[in-house]
């Protein structure tokens, strides 16, 4: 039975106003998409599972409807090399020519460089893998520029990946899906890419706003870009690998610096996706979370920096001392930054070549060590905390001297016992060279 | 009135609208002539604008929703923010929709561009509250101009069924 035959049938409500309350209703489905959105983010669940099955769809089509083009552009670029094979061979000629001189100099600069490497012991970025695609999909816009490319999750594509064409940097990857990947250009009004001038390596934030020129936000300095200067990739933020060609700087009609994307020099029809991992993805996480953690504020005195940290630690010893019974020992053992003060006598550097400071705080725990109540300070690394500088022991100390515990007033009396001499000292016992850390302007010299 | 004649929605809404995606996906390709791109223009706006001015729909809000989606989608922008936009130009024309009724080729136009700027318009804002950065004025000019270009597209679809319903016009 239909609508107009059942009872309703003969209901009249005006059409405009049904109309007005449809209008309103895809209204608030438009506005929570919007909202609900996470179109910036690198996770690839955020890119959706609407968006990689329409790329899916979109890449087959975009390549069959582009084939004709893709033919008759062949098909003159044949013709043309027919009838203009003479000159081109001839242009050909002489940039070999000139090719040839540049790869001498290639090679010499190339062996130079080698050698400072490793003169220097520098650690280089690892090589870039590559995968190629061709754009199949070429959108447009003020508010939105990406392309589709028909390389996707099977050849190793992920989000984030910078994508290049002959000339330079297009862009880079922002979903990716079987057979097919979105690339974000750097002309979109989302887009934001660390660069770098050439000539000045002043840094800025590559800005695309729809237009052709994308703007170069946060310049510092004086004069630190100049018209035709180049522009490259910065790697700031292992977002992308350093020194990738960008463009060139331009004065912009509204007297912002803006780039000409090198890119513009051809049709982006292939391009190169650099399977480039990030800094974040090539370290250790594991090995970094297990690092000391350094004072919450820098620039603030180490002293003052730990003094809070002690305050909690003492607190937590007092608790445990409580729920025991037995004395507060864990007042005493010190944060991983505190165990690395203490050095084997057989494996520190030689008392001469150590800085005064850096060779009483190596042995100042030691002497703390023969108190009672003070086994828990002994180190698990010794090796490392000899070559240390004093700076990362001197909060070890500070942290244990404000410690009300007799064990802990114990591990301090040492360093208000003997202050800190003016000039260096001579090699001496370790443990006569302790003070040197009530340099901290709150144990003064006895 | 009960005679009158009521309008096939698959004529005059899913067929245009069919129409506008293939022209949007075909425009998408990658070609160059002479070294210039395709232009970008925002396809969907004629047929929103016929649709307010021929008559008021149930379907045509959700027919634009869903051409604003497939936009986002093969565009590649946030998603529901062609939908909002084209809905805010739709709203806008059914309120001045009598203002509209007899009027000339010239004055359709003329509303046409009017209605354009405002979907640009509220696009521009909702990039700068998304993206917190202002998008190129001349990108927009540029999309803007070749969209207005596209009106007699519009007026062919009202002129082929504005009688088609009486109670209308």
């Amino acid at each position: 039975m239909s609508l107009r035959d059942s009872q309703f049938g003969d209901l009249k409500v005006p059409l405009t106003w049904t109309a007005a309350v449809a209008l309103i209703v895809a209204a608030v489905v438009a506005v929570t998409l919007l909202l609900t959105d996470r179109r910036e983010t690198f996770r690839p669940e955020a890119y959706g599972q609407t968006r990689s099955a329409a790329d899916k769809v979109l890449a087959p089509v975009g390549q069959a409807l582009s084939a004709p083009i893709r033919w008759t552009g062949a098909g003159v670029d044949a013709v043309r090399g027919y009838f203009f094979a003479i000159s081109e061979n001839r242009r050909l000629k002489g940039e070999l020519k000139e090719m040839r001189q540049w790869r001498d100099v290639a090679l010499a600069l190339k062996n130079e460089n080698g050698r400072f490497r490793s003169l220097l012991g520098l650690k280089t970025d690892p090589p870039i893998a590559m995968v190629g695609a061709r754009i199949v999909i070429d959108s447009r816009g003020p508010f939105a520029d990406t392309r589709i490319a028909n390389a996707g999750r099977e050849a190793g594509v992920a989000p984030g990946n910078p994508v290049m064409s002959e000339y330079g940097l297009v862009g880079r990857v922002i979903g990716v899906t079987a057979g097919a990947s979105r690339v974000l250009m750097l002309t979109d009004a989302a887009s934001r890419t660390p660069v770098m001038i050439e000539r000045t390596n002043a840094r800025a934030i590559l800005a695309g706003d729809g237009g052709p020129n994308p703007r170069l936000d946060y310049l510092r300095g004086q004069d630190p870009v100049r018209e035709g200067d180049r522009i490259l990739t910065s790697g700031d933020g292992g977002m992308m690998p350093r020194g990738l060609p960008v463009g060139f700087a331009v004065k912009g009609l509204d007297a912002k610096w803006r780039v000409v994307l090198a890119s513009d020099k051809g049709p982006i029809d292939f391009v190169r996706v650099l399977l480039f991992q990030d800094f974040t993805q090539l370290v250790d996480r594991k090995a970094l979370d297990q690092l000391p953690v350094p004072p919450p504020t820098p620039g603030m005195p180490p002293d003052q920096g730990m003094a809070s940290q002690a305050q909690a630690a003492q607190a937590e010893a007092t608790q445990a001392a409580a729920a025991t019974g037995g004395p507060p020992k864990a007042a005493l053992a010190p944060k991983p930054a505190a165990d690395k003060p203490v050095a084997d006598k057989a494996k520190a550097p030689p008392a001469a070549d150590v800085a005064p400071a850096a060779k009483s705080m190596a042995a100042k725990p030691k002497a703390a060590a023969s108190e009672p109540g003070a086994t828990a300070a002994k180190p698990p690394a010794k090796k490392a905390a000899a070559a240390k500088p004093a700076t990362a022991k001197v909060p070890a100390l500070d942290k244990a001297a404000p410690a009300k515990t007799p064990a802990a007033a114990k591990t301090a009396k040492p360093a208000q016992a003997k202050p800190a001499p003016a000039k260096p000292l001579p090699p001496k016992p370790a443990h006569k060279a302790a003070p040197a850390h009530a340099a901290a302007p709150e144990e003064p010299p006895t | 009135m009960s005679q009158a004649r009521t309008l096939d929605p698959t004529r005059w809404l899913g067929v245009p609208m069919l129409q506008v995606l293939a022209a949007t996906l075909i425009l998408g390709i990658p070609l160059r002539i002479w070294g210039l791109q395709l232009p970008e223009p925002l396809l969907p706006m004629p047929v929103v604008f016929a649709w307010a001015v021929i008559r008021p729909s149930v379907l045509a809000p959700f027919a634009i929703l869903i051409m604003g989606l497939a936009l986002d989608i093969f565009w590649g922008g946030s998603l529901g923010f062609w939908g909002l936009c084209l809905l805010i130009a739709y709203g806008v024309l059914l309120a001045g929709r009598n203002m509209m009724a007899g009027q000339s080729r010239t004055i359709l136009w003329v509303w046409y561009g009017i209605v354009t700027g405002i979907a640009l318009l509220s696009g521009y804002l909702f990039v700068m509250l998304d993206d917190k950065s202002m998008p190129s004025l001349f990108a927009v000019g540029w999309q803007y101009l070749w969209t207005v270009l596209l009106f007699p597209f519009a007026y062919r679809l009202i002129d082929m069924y504005e009688d088609a319903d009486v109670r209308f016009r």
